[in-house]
């Protein structure tokens, strides 16, 4: 049996990995279990129902009017002391009109799933990035920390193939979770649509669109494992990657982001890794500082924007990768073993 | 015989600037027959664990020479290592497979046939207890598994450090057993153990290291018979006499020690020499025994290790090879 068959046994028996992509597995059906139960069919009876409770609607507010124009008159006729509370003429207070109520307010939700399944892909990235950066920190941290390396490398004197090969097999195993998942997650989403949506208009370019977002999931899903299979390795210790996930969350985005706020930074969330994730999933992201003032030639006031997009945040996430990834095979290559 | 396990020199220097440079190994000199059972010897911190690293391709030498079964490691150690099996320091398995799956694992990682795993298992006694993961282990199973990875590859050289540590009696027995039936069967051997009464019941040779460097080698009775210096034990009939066949002992040059009821001397090449002696000064043996040493003494006199009443050894003191008045190796021996 090969190294890289073994390894992908080991990947398969470690119980932490299995928990840990079941736990990922769960809290995925949970969304989409949440989102079916939380979307209707709309039909005929759907709309009849929502234009009987906007008309509901607007004769509460008529009321409300009423009453209060009646409070208006009985205050100015017992001469009480105008206090603001009404306008100088009891008539001001009018009824609203009657498109004030629109029936489309009181439609239940609804999955169209052109519309919503891109976003739910990003969704579906985040939580398997998460459970792919805690296996591959986990899958080589273990193995450091428990001297199974050590032994490893007895047997296989060859450091930067034994880690690579690692490597492979965990991309491999993320692969054949994300994979499957995701076809599931579409076909459940498609579900979600037929039965409490619609699935019109998904014509063949929007599933491109959806297949080239999936690919871009698929992709952040890789370096996510990828980058905590080289923090741990690089730390010899789960403990490191998770560790450095969690000092980078609070000081470099909850910390920064304050401090930037507070100093009045143009565009903070530019310096927040999210975004990022964001701009990558949704192709960009337009930030706003609503502290300037741009003039339109119509001479209106719009706040000045920084677009963020798929490519800088490819830039962000190689050069990540690389110093990563780099950082652990020159450590495994130089460091002693001890 | 052919060389097993050669080393020539090698060093190994840690850099800190906290506490300065480090010798771990200063020029180590190491040689292993082929089909010997070796025992390797030497204090904490000596530099034993750092000499099996440096050997297996875990540790950077910065210089000397090492060969294993004839070829130049750590270069060729990808294609020498499927003959060597190793256990370094303490046995080291992660917690939560079971000791088959520990195995299976490694066997798969170097290509074993997976039925080796159900020999090793009943070579060490771990066969109806290899379904349980090794985090229930004791120690000594941890090390009988230990042992067992290291016997999977069928080596033709048997590196183990310590394996002896936590076996109960009887484990330490079958351990004993097992080295000789496997040295029998034509593998090498090499033991680093503190259990030095094992050591000399096992090894054909040994090699002791002091502070990185060799302070002695060679068969192991070659090593005793230097060490026992020719001492022997007198007992007369009248402990009255001890005074009287002191006296006349060191007028024949012997070395004397008195004690209460005896007398030890040293330097005694031939002891019916001195039952002559005594005799023909009227004075009459009970007892005349050439004291043996054993490799506990011999140890803690090389390396300056044996506890002084009132004093506390710290981990680094021992002896070093080359100080003044330290011992200096003797080519084809030991030196004191």
């Amino acid at each position: 049996m090969s190294l890289y068959r073994t390894e992908l046994r080991r990947l398969g028996k470690r119980r932490f990995a299995r928990w840990m992509t079941l736990a990922g597995l769960l809290v995925l059906g949970a969304v989409l279990v949440g989102i079916f139960l939380t979307n209707h069919k709309i039909g005929p009876a759907e709309r009849a129902e929502a234009q009987r409770k906007a008309e509901r609607q607007y004769q509460l507010q008529v009321r409300q009017v009423e009453q209060e124009r009646t409070a208006c008159e009985q205050a100015r006729a017992s001469g009480q002391a105008q206090d603001g509370r009404f306008p100088p003429d009891c008539e001001m207070i009018e009824p609203p009109p009657p498109e004030s109520a629109d029936p489309q307010w009181f439609l239940p939700s609804t999955f169209d799933f052109r519309a919503s399944f891109g976003s739910t892909l990003t969704t579906f990235t985040a939580i398997l990035a998460l459970v792919g950066f805690v296996v591959g920190a986990s899958f080589v941290g273990a193995e450091w920390s428990s001297g199974g390396m050590m032994n490893l490398l007895l047997w296989r004197p060859q450091r930067l193939r034994v880690l690579l090969t690692k490597l492979s097999a965990l991309l491999t195993g993320a692969l054949a979770v994300t994979l499957p998942a995701a076809a599931l997650w579409t076909a459940g989403f498609w579900l979600v649509g037929t039965l409490r949506g619609t699935t019109a208009k998904t014509t063949s370019g929007v599933w491109q669109s959806f297949a080239l977002t999936g690919l871009r999931g698929l992709t952040l899903i890789v370096v996510a494992a990828t980058v905590g299979f080289a923090l741990a390795s690089l730390g010899r210790h789960t403990a490191m990657a998770l560790g450095g996930a969690i000092g980078v969350v609070v000081v470099g985005q909850f910390g920064l982001g304050i401090v930037l706020a507070m100093a009045g930074a143009r565009f903070v969330e530019a310096w927040l890794l999210p975004t990022y994730m964001l701009a990558w999933m949704d192709k960009k992201v337009t930030l706003e500082n609503w502290r300037s003032c741009a003039v339109s030639y119509t001479g209106e006031c719009k706040p000045e924007t920084l677009e963020l997009t798929w490519q800088h945040s490819s830039v962000l996430f190689a050069v990540g990768l690389v110093l990563a990834l780099g950082a652990a095979l020159v450590a495994m290559r130089r460091r002693d073993i001890a | 015989m052919p060389a097993v396990l050669e080393i020539e020199g090698l060093r190994k220097t840690y850099k800190s600037r906290r506490r300065g440079v480090r010798h771990a190994l200063d020029g180590f000199d190491m040689l292993v027959e082929q089909g010997q059972v070796h025992g390797f010897l030497g204090p904490n911190g000596s530099g034993k664990t750092t000499t099996l690293r440096t050997l297996l391709g875990l540790i950077r030498p910065n210089g000397g020479r090492m060969a294993i079964l004839g070829q130049e490691v750590p270069d060729a150690l990808p294609a020498v290592v499927g003959r060597v099996g190793a256990i370094v320091e303490s046995p080291q398995f992660f917690p939560h497979f079971s000791a088959r799956d520990t195995l299976s694992l490694l066997a798969g990682a170097g290509e074993v046939p997976r039925t080796r795993v159900e020999e090793v298992l009943e070579l060490v006694g771990l066969r109806d207890r290899a379904a349980e993961r090794v985090k229930t282990y004791s120690l000594g199973m941890k090390q009988r598994l230990a042992v067992a990875s290291a016997l999977l590859k069928e080596p033709k050289l048997l590196i183990l450090d310590e394996p002896a540590n936590g076996l109960d009696p009887g484990g330490i027995r079958e351990m004993r057993t097992l080295m000789r039936d496997l040295a029998a069967s034509g593998m090498t051997v090499v033991l680093s153990s503190h259990i030095l009464g094992e050591i000399q019941l096992i090894c054909d040779s040994v090699t002791i290291i002091s502070l990185g460097r060799r302070v002695a080698f060679g068969p192991v009775e070659q090593v005793l018979a230097a060490h026992s210096r020719g001492a022997v034990r007198v007992r007369l009939e009248a402990v009255a006499d001890l005074p009287a066949a002191a006296d006349a002992l060191t007028r024949a040059g012997v070395q004397v020690t008195a004690r209460p009821d005896h007398l030890m001397l040293a330097g005694v090449d031939k002891p019916a020499a001195v039952s002559r002696l005594l005799a023909e000064n009227g004075l009459y043996v009970s007892e005349l025994a050439p004291v043996t040493v054993d490799l506990e003494s011999v140890f803690l006199e090389l390396t300056a290790t044996a506890p002084v009443p009132g004093q506390h050894r710290q981990v680094d003191q021992s002896t070093k090879v080359g100080d003044g008045g330290q011992p200096n190796v003797a080519g084809g021996g030991w030196g004191v």
